[in-house]
């Protein structure tokens, strides 16, 4: 007998003493206020800026004159993008001839692992959607925008759809269906690497990103 | 953790569980109880074949040794009276484990069941169904006030002690910190494991007396015997003669405060 | 590579342990810091005690809920990760988890598994497995880096290095961290252990993690994390292989949201962790990055065990936030070390007995005041403190046939037996009762002035003159 077939047999010899399901949904109802986007981009950025994210509203006039003005705080003149992504084209056209080098992840990871590594500091990602509740991002890496892309470079920017805003994680994956087919990767961010394993003293910057900056996409300033 | 209760109308007779280590050690604080509750018109109860709730045996893995002792407790309370008990810890025993105690044995459980929805706390007791809101005849004081673990968590009971002190005009309640610490008691641990358990009675006795309080009261005589035992052998080992920090009994405390 | 943490030491030290660390003022303030702390930052979170009471509610039925269909659950994961090209494996023991992971190693010529947080490694003793096998296991999380550094075990489940201060980590890193000098800034150093880190995991053949929650209708691995290193050891190295215990199941991924609500801000007082890490997959075709292999080794060590009485089954419910040793008296005195198991304070006492059997940890279920402080917090409902009582009666009780523990028995000794039996004697008996307790009474001035563990911090215990029977005859 397989160690598979030994546990499962073990597992199947006990009472199943089974147990009515509960009902996640009623609970969210009864317990999550659902509210007007405005109240959830405000409650958003409030949760996410108190976990040391920088929040700046943009629009789809300004949002690369304040990209590259965030960059230029930082003092940093190079960035990942993505070219497969209309954000990612937008900001090859725009921010070379301005000064800022542009660099994408075209070839797989193999091929520039220690440069990644090494000597990308900063990278351009879009969100697929936020939830207010816990101030998070919700990023579907895919082959446009690989998983370490928000993960190596220590800042890490992502443009964030104001519309696109969930009350709660609950309310998220059951409007868009994530039962029915989850991607190879699906992350919740919610703020830069941190840690507080050290006498409880919390520092950013532990292993992923040490900045998170959100570009907050909408109509109006 | 328990709701507040409705006040029934008040019993006329009810039951005293007195505990074993309030019949053998701190027999005073029963008779005060005792006599608390009859000033308050009520006609006390004390089955003399009462022994122990059975907890020691229960909590040190001998549910069998605990289910014999309890079984003879059972018998002891016919009449549908309310059965009051001066400490959260025995009362918790009766109410909450009495009926698992006796899962296998339905005459038994039955009245396990009854029995439990009849125990009461007594601080649970005066301030839930007599309304009891003492009247302070003492001198301005100040106590600090000790809840036993099982009066806070298993008895949800951790607010009437407080409202009963809060009731006394001149007494200030004081502040500790980790109030809802444990004292380090819990039965056969203290002897089970004396160094973790001497630990945590002289971090409590350091917050207690640190509020500045004159006293600690208590609910549960288990807690007393070991913070008091503790600040004794402290007081002794530095050579004070007085108690640097006495205590009592709640129902010692109010009664001596309500006295006329 | 450093060498690798001690074996666990056998419990029986458990005592001298715990009184080396009560003894030690430094260290008693320590732990009583950090605990006020992380208790502080829970209560910060749950504000509304109706909320609160609602959700664990919740998440103790969720929990049970997907006990209740444990065999079936898990052959659903198996079918669901395989389909997504994730392979399964299962380990009944250790050795056989060690066997599974090392083999992967082996295959792929590995020489450097960096490894994020995962107790579940901690339990088989993985480091010490790759040593033996000529393979780098390197910890990630920052506490786990450090602890491997100084050649400890986590002392805390979360926070494992919880017992270290920062001057000791700053000497830690400037004797063990070639080209770094003495500082005690917090920032700097985790500046130099993610300097160190970034390196490795750019080098590393394998990743390795735990797992948060698996869930079984879409065959994906969730990861709760702070750092980011658990997203570098699942993503950054060409093979990721993540070990849990079966009980981590869940059947719906709608059954997360409650449970990591409850794992978060139960644990470190957070409303969310930093990332919460969603695997599905390998690498798909098209795709730049992602291990190409991820494997899954579901082990059991004892927890089917758990799983077949009514009451101990509760212990798998258990969804590892720590919250109880954080609350935890005992926990607080003598840290996580005085243990001397994987899984320290009372999570520890009700799990280890299962993993390792009642003999090799009979004493831990005495370590307890039953003070209730572990149950009342706990985000599952888990009655930890009616499984204390059932550990001690399962140790207790004589040896007898089909028992539902390994090591049952361990701690029976005739002579408590014994006396526990005269002692119902006595308290069953009003008879016997009364004359017990009135030659006590009257024979107090006998009572021992030592008295076993009582009176090394106390006076001794004594009868009253008259008991409370007397007085009332007195009175009336």
């Amino acid at each position: 007998m397989s160690a598979r077939d030994r546990i499962l047999a073990k597992l199947k010899a006990a009472p199943l003493l089974p147990k009515a399901e509960p009902d996640v949904a009623a609970w969210f109802a009864g317990h999550r206020p659902v509210e007007s986007n405005d109240q959830k981009v405000e409650r958003f950025r409030r949760c996410i800026e108190l976990a040391h994210a920088e929040v700046h509203a943009v629009t789809p006039a300004n949002w690369l004159a304040k990209l590259r003005e965030v960059l230029a705080s930082k003092q940093i003149d190079r960035l990942l993008v993505a070219e497969g992504t209309p954000h990612g084209a937008a900001a090859l056209d725009t921010l070379p001839v301005q000064g800022v080098e542009c660099s994408t992840y075209d070839m797989p990871i193999e091929a520039w692992k220690t440069e990644m590594f090494t000597a990308t500091p900063a990278s351009l990602t879009a969100a697929r959607a936020a939830i207010a509740e816990t101030g998070t991002l919700i990023l579907w890496p895919d082959a446009d925008e690989p998983r370490l892309m928000s993960l190596v470079p220590p800042v890490h920017i992502v443009l964030l759809d104001r519309t696109r805003l969930y009350n709660t994680f609950f309310e998220a994956m059951q409007t868009e269906g994530w039962k029915d087919g989850l991607p190879t990767n699906s992350l919740l961010v919610s703020g830069p690497s941190k840690t507080a394993d050290i006498q409880q003293t919390l520092a950013y910057g532990a292993h992923g990103p040490k900045e998170l900056v959100v570009l907050l996409l909408g109509d109006e300033q | 953790m328990s709701k507040p209760r409705t006040i029934t109308p008040k019993p006329s007779d009810i039951y005293f569980f007195a505990t074993c280590v309030v019949d053998q050690f701190f027999p005073g604080a029963g008779m005060d109880a005792i006599t608390l509750l009859e000033n308050q018109g009520i006609r006390v109860h004390f089955p003399e074949e009462q022994t122990c709730c059975g907890q020691p045996a229960y909590t040190s893995g001998f549910p069998d040794e605990a289910r014999k002792v309890a079984a003879l407790q059972l018998t002891l309370f016919p009449q549908d009276w309310p059965v009051v008990v001066p400490s959260g810890s025995c009362a918790g025993m009766m109410k909450h484990h009495y009926p698992t105690l006796f899962a296998d044995d339905p005459v038994r459980k039955a009245q396990a069941e009854a029995l439990s929805g009849r125990i009461y706390e007594l601080t649970d007791f005066l301030v839930n169904v007599l309304d009891f809101k003492p009247e302070d005849h003492g001198q301005d004081c100040t106590v600090v006030l000790h809840t036993s673990c099982s009066a806070r968590r298993e008895m949800g009971v951790h607010l009437t002690g407080r409202k009963l002190i809060g009731d006394l005009a001149k007494v200030t309640l004081a502040q500790q910190d980790h109030e809802s610490e444990c004292c380090g008691f819990g039965g056969t641990f203290s002897v089970k494991q004396p160094e973790i358990s001497a630990a945590m009675v002289e971090d409590k006795l350091k917050s207690l007396k640190a509020t500045g309080a004159e006293r600690v009261v208590s609910a549960d005589c288990g807690c007393l015997m070991n913070i008091l035992g503790h600040a004794a052998w402290k007081d002794k080992q530095e050579g004070r003669a007085t108690p640097s920090l006495p205590g009592e009994h709640i129902a010692s405390f109010l009664l001596r405060r309500t006295a006329q | 590579m450093n060498a690798q943490p001690i074996h666990f030491k056998p419990t029986e030290g458990f005592r001298a342990r715990s009184k080396a660390v009560v003894d030690n003022p430094f260290l008693r303030q320590s732990f009583r810091g950090a605990m006020d702390f992380l208790m502080s930052k829970r209560a910060a979170q749950f504000p509304d005690s109706e909320e609160l009471e609602s959700l664990r509610l919740l998440g103790e039925q969720i929990r049970q809920y997907n006990l209740g269909k444990l065999p079936e659950l898990l052959v659903r994961l198996e079918e669901n990760l395989t389909r997504n090209g994730v392979q399964v494996h299962w380990a009944e023991t250790p050795d056989e988890a060690n066997a599974i992971i090392l083999g992967i190693c082996q295959k792929h010529s590995a020489k450097l598994m960096v490894k994020g947080k995962s107790m579940v490694s901690e339990e088989i003793e993985l480091n010490h497995a790759a040593e033996a096998a000529g393979i780098g296991a390197l910890e990630s999380d920052m506490g786990e880096y450090i602890v491997q550094l100084a050649h400890e075990k986590p002392s805390h489940i979360i926070m494992p290095a919880i017992h270290k201060t920062k001057e000791e980590i700053a000497r830690l890193f400037a004797e063990n961290v070639p080209g770094v000098e003495y500082t005690d800034n917090v920032d700097a150093l985790i500046q130099i252990g993610r300097n160190v880190l970034r390196q490795k995991f750019l080098e590393a053949d394998i990743g390795l993690s735990g797992v948060n929650f698996a869930v079984a209708e879409t065959g994906t691995l969730c990861l709760v994390e702070n750092e980011g290193n658990g997203r570098m050891c699942t993503t950054a190295p060409p093979v990721h292989i993540a070990i849990t215990g079966i009980e981590k199941i869940v059947e719906k991924l709608e059954h997360v949201p409650p449970l990591l609500s409850l794992l978060t801000r139960s644990a470190t007082g957070q409303n969310i962790s930093t990332y919460f890490n969603m695997i599905s997959s390998p690498r798909k075709p098209g795709e730049k990055d992602g291990p190409a292999e991820v494997h899954l080794v579901l082990l059991d060590n004892g927890r089917s065990q758990a799983y077949a009485d009514e009451q101990l089954r509760k212990t798998l419910q258990c969804i590892r936030c720590g919250a109880c040793m954080n609350h935890c008296p005992v926990y607080t005195r003598i840290g996580g070390h005085a243990y001397g198991t994987t899984y320290p304070g009372p999570i520890g006492k009700i799990i280890s007995p299962h993993m390792l059997g009642l003999d090799a940890t009979a004493n831990m279920a005495t370590a307890s005041s039953l003070c209730g402080a572990c149950g009342e917090v706990c985000p599952v409902r888990i009655p930890i403190p009616e499984l204390l009582i059932r550990l001690r009666e399962e140790s207790a009780s004589a040896p007898h046939a089909n028992p539902s523990m390994r090591g049952q028995g361990a701690g029976h000794d005739g002579l408590t037996s014994a006396i526990w039996r005269a002692w119902a004697a006595v308290y069953s008996s009003p008879a016997l009762y009364r004359t017990v307790s009135w030659l006590g009474s009257r024979l107090r001035g006998l009572t021992p002035r030592r008295q076993a563990g009582w009176t090394s911090v106390r006076t001794p215990i004594q009868p009253a003159p008259k008991r409370l029977r007397d007085m009332i005859k007195e009175r009336n």
